[in-house]
């Protein structure tokens, strides 16, 4: 299982805070081994997903460490979706 | 190493921390830092346009934690520091109510100034809160400012 979180206006606009997905077991994200990926396939849950996750700005993070789309996601990980920060 | 990081609900009191700072239970390493530097941020009264009444914080708990002492571990290698204490809060916060904390101590006020600044800047660009304001035209997430990735940029040469 990974575990799937979602922040702030994005977190908003999904309606949704976090998921838990068995990336071997479901057909949707069996094929998914890079963060970019795993963003393509949740994009296609329907239109708004689509249109939410399809904002360039967004940051994807890790295990809680910020990376790029390429980062490998393997079960266990913890995987994030935000809007750049606005803190301070 | 002194890393003191808080992220909490509850507002902070200046004077309390300062002390902190100041004087503490390593008195060798006290005795030795000439410089106090300390940044508080508030919530304005006026952002991006409109009326600001109060803001709600948003946070990614863990991650901002762990995206906060790195930043410090970033510091630390650029500049030689005694102390270093941060407190961000999370939650409702209404108009001039206190939002974040930086104190840095060192040998020189230089470092000192300097690394407060760099935390600061990174803080803003990596550290996963995000504020949606309460304004004259309604609730609304405050957009990120290329202001402060601009400011982030500098300390990269």
């Amino acid at each position: 299982m990974i575990k799937v979180l979602f922040f702030a206006q994005l977190r908003e606009s999904l309606g949704c805070n976090e998921l838990a997905i068995d990336l071997a077991s479901d057909q949707r994200f069996n094929s998914v081994t890079t963060l970019e990926q795993l963003r393509e396939a949740l994009a296609k849950t329907d239109e708004n997903w689509q249109l939410s996750l399809a904002n360039g700005k967004l940051l994807m993070a890790v295990n809680q460490t910020i990376v790029d789309g390429s980062q490998a996601v393997k079960d266990g990980d913890e995987v994030a979706f935000f809007p750049p920060v606005t803190g301070g | 190493m002194n890393e003191m990081i808080s992220v909490q609900a509850q507002d902070f009191d200046m004077a309390t921390e300062y002390q902190a700072l100041r004087n503490d239970n390593n008195t060798d390493h006290n005795s030795s830092d000439g410089a106090v530097v300390t940044f508080v941020g508030l919530v304005r009264d006026y952002n991006q346009g409109n009326h600001v009444s109060g803001l709600t914080l948003e946070h990614y708990p863990g991650m901002t934690e762990k995206a906060l002492e790195d930043i410090v571990v970033s510091a630390r290698e650029k500049w030689s520091l005694g102390k270093v204490r941060i407190i961000h809060r999370i939650g409702q916060l209404n108009l001039s109510e206190q939002i974040v904390f930086v104190g840095v101590t060192s040998k020189h006020r230089e470092a000192a100034f300097d690394a407060a600044q760099f935390i600061m800047d990174f803080l803003k660009n990596n550290a996963p809160f995000w504020k949606k304001e309460n304004t004259d035209i309604g609730t609304r997430w405050v957009e990120a400012e290329d202001k402060d990735k601009i400011a982030q940029k500098k300390w990269q040469r």
